[in-house]
């Protein structure tokens, strides 16, 4: 008897000790993750943040007047401070990194020292201008090793904890892609003597101007699903299915989206007036057969079959075989920025894969442009004269408070970088300044 | 018997030889294809539209086809020097001027592009001069593969964003919402966006995927599964402009939700499993 009440408590015992057992393994497991995404959270975060390092000293040095030079530095030495702290939150402890570490806080003393002192009565002299090109070469260079460590880091799925261990029982073994990275970015920094996300398009509003232009009546769900048809191309109506959105959409829409295997279809349309606000087409892409020129017709084409009318060009762009094109409305040679539209179309036949109309429905309206104030060569003279203006436009951006100006829109080069710079057109503030890029090293090319 | 059966081969070898000599000549003396290539452009067409603006002394950033500013106004430096119509679009008589004014390697641009070395195609310079020798980059094992097709070294990013970026939000789009349609796919990457610039949400990418209780898959760890094309594809749609969420800050699935709290959220749609919320 006794022996069989001992051993169901034994039994009980096991079991519990089982269980509990496996509770805290379950609990390590997720305190684990959970520290690896802090260390994962200040990586990425340390690599973008030295990449809109280089490109905010590119900026500024671009950069004319002295009232939007202080803002800017500001901006780089704040930016120093957030690329230090998340230096600090990774597990480097036992990895010389204070080169590093010592470059970024040597930005940072240079631009808040500047930031602070009055650039009106003492704006930045050569050497301080020489020295800000020096940094922005060198925290270029930091900023593609440090892609690279990330890019490989990724590729190969390697987790931050396995450095941590690495570190800490300091194996010999050299091969931790990580660490090596780290090092190879501290050897760029030895080197060297002593010495946001924007959207992609720029000034675009953040404002949301109500919709104004959404014109037309209301249209039923029969309605909605003729129009889906139609602008999907398609005939079979059995693989159509239409929903309409709840309370905390913008403004009431019917979301309509078409399933056939192959092709499938999404579209997002306002209940006023039928007008798609959104819509895509997905399906394999296949080989290059038309180039990205050709690709810009078919977009221009199709925008003429809607009601957009006076749309110019602003960008184009080629990822693999999908030309993506953005357009701005164009008000009598003024280029509003907040009225875009964006066009995918794929390049092995020129169909139209995309259409994002959602900025232009929301912002556009009936605009009253001003005449501008000063002249172009007037605007022209408030430009950095260190950078060769090649190409000039009047535009309508939105500015810092969110209000809609208009300015001049200079393109311009200084040293083998793009600027765009936006001239107040009313009294010649230098509104914004941003250096253009779009295209990086390829990680992935393999060499 | 072995004596014919050599000089069969040899005949055969000189024929192949013969064979690819011919078909390799032509290629090596025509320039562009017929397209109108423009600003955005990439591939082969850019990598010699580069090379020749570069060594009429157009062009001095380096030669990656793809087609960025530099190339830009390049061109349009080109066309304005020698008299044409200045609009940045390599058109067919932009490119005969071009190919009349300048010479263009092929097989030397190639192999530089291939060894990933920094090199320069300036004309009037010795090749040997221009090619740094040795390959920058050490890293990263077979290199020599020499049957990829493209062979830039750059590509296309929309403005503001790296491949790493673009990759990490790949990561999460795929551990979020796999098995979702396509556009329930650009809708989750529009709401890391969408976070992005909200004023009560990190102000980076990795900010808002890290963030603490924010996403299950990046909690569970499901975010380390390797993303498909398409994801990456939904990503890329998302950051150039398109949201399918009805710019929505938060979405959940009714059916394992378990906060009350995402219940009162307004919400906007339902995509898929996901509902979208503001």
């Amino acid at each position: 008897m006794i022996r069989w009440i001992l051993i169901a408590v034994l039994a009980a015992g096991v079991a519990g000790t089982a269980a509990w057992g496996y509770q805290e393994h379950q609990e390590k497991n997720a305190i684990l993750i959970q520290a690896e995404n802090t260390y994962q959270r200040a990586f990425h975060d340390l690599s973008y943040d030295m990449d809109l390092l280089h490109d905010e000293i590119g900026t500024a040095l671009a950069m004319n007047s002295e009232s939007r030079l202080s803002p800017q530095l500001v901006d780089i030495w704040r930016l120093t401070s957030e690329a230090l702290s998340n230096v600090g939150h990774l597990p480097l402890g036992l990895l010389p990194f204070n080169k590093t570490e010592e470059f970024l806080s040597n930005i940072g003393d240079f631009t808040y020292r500047a930031a602070v002192r009055n650039l009106q009565d003492d704006p930045l002299s050569e050497e301080e201008t020489a020295q800000l090109k020096e940094l922005y070469k060198q925290s270029g260079e930091i900023k593609n090793e440090l892609r690279q460590v990330q890019h490989t880091a990724m590729e190969n799925n390697l987790r931050w904890m396995d450095v941590q261990l690495a570190l800490a029982t300091q194996d010999e073994q050299s091969d931790n892609t990580i660490i090596n990275g780290f090092q190879t970015v501290e050897k760029t920094v030895d080197g060297f003597s002593e010495g946001n996300v924007d959207s992609t398009v720029p000034g675009q509003s953040s404002e949301e101007h109500q919709f104004q232009f959404l014109t037309g009546k209301k249209i039923s769900e029969d309605e909605a699903a003729e129009i889906g048809m139609e602008l999907f191309n398609v005939e079979n109506e059995e693989n159509l299915t239409i929903t309409e959105s709840g309370d905390g959409a913008d403004i009431p829409l019917y979301s309509v989206s078409y399933r056939n295997g192959e092709k499938n279809a999404y579209m997002d349309m306002a209940v006023k007036g039928g007008h798609p606000l959104t819509l895509l087409v997905n399906r394999e892409v296949g080989e290059q057969e038309i180039s990205l020129n050709e690709g810009l017709k078919q977009a221009e084409d199709y925008l003429a079959t809607f009601d957009f009318e006076n749309m110019t060009l602003f960008q184009s762009n080629q990822y693999d075989n999908i030309g993506v094109y953005s357009f701005l409305y164009n008000d009598d040679g003024v280029r509003i920025y907040s009225d875009a539209i964006e066009v995918k179309v794929a390049l092995d036949n020129g169909d139209i894969l995309g259409l994002a109309a959602r900025n232009y429905f929301m912002n556009h309206k009936d605009r009253d442009n001003p005449e501008p104030e000063i002249s172009e060569e007037e605007a022209k003279e408030m430009v950095n004269q260190d950078v060769e203006i090649q190409e000039e436009f009047l535009a309508v951006i939105d500015n810092d408070l969110g209000e809609e100006v208009l300015t001049y829109e200079f393109l311009g080069v200084l040293n083998n970088d793009t600027y765009r710079i936006f001239i107040n057109a009313m009294d010649g503030t230098e509104e914004k300044v941003e250096r253009l890029d779009g295209k990086e090293i390829n990680y992935a090319a393999g060499f | 018997m072995t004596y014919k059966k050599l000089s069969l081969l040899t005949m055969i070898a000189c024929f192949f030889f013969i064979g690819l000599h011919l078909t390799h000549a032509p290629k090596q003396a025509e320039a562009f294809s017929p397209q109108v290539i423009q600003h955005g452009a990439s591939g082969d067409d850019v990598i010699e539209l580069q090379a020749r603006l570069q060594y009429l002394g157009f062009y001095n950033g380096n030669i990656d086809g793809v087609f960025g500013w530099g190339t830009y106004w390049g061109l349009r430096n080109f066309q304005y020097e020698f008299g044409m119509k200045v609009d940045g679009l390599a058109g067919p008589e932009t490119k005969e001027k071009l190919v009349s004014a300048s010479e263009y390697d092929e097989a030397y641009v190639k192999e530089q592009i291939r060894q990933g070395r920094d090199f320069t195609h300036y004309g009037g310079t010795d090749n040997q001069a221009q090619s740094s020798g040795s390959s920058p980059q050490s890293g990263g094992g077979g290199g020599e593969s020499a049957d990829q097709q493209t062979t830039t070294t750059a590509v296309n990013v929309p403005q503001g964003f790296s491949q790493n970026d673009i990759q990490l939000m790949a990561n999460a789009v795929y551990g979020e919402a796999r098995g979702e349609p396509y556009e329930g796919q650009v809708a989750v990457a529009a709401v890391i966006l969408n976070r992005v610039e909200s004023s009560t949400f990190p102000n980076t990418v990795s900010g808002v995927i890290f963030e603490p209780r924010a996403f299950t898959a990046v909690a569970d760890g499901q975010i380390w599964l390797t993303p498909n094309e398409q994801a990456k594809q939904a990503v890329m749609d998302a950051i150039n402009g398109w949201d399918p969420s009805g710019n929505a800050l938060y979405y959940f699935n009714p059916e394992t939700a378990t906060s009350d709290w995402i219940w009162s959220r307004p919400q906007i749609k339902r995509i898929g499993k996901h509902v979208f919320c503001k």
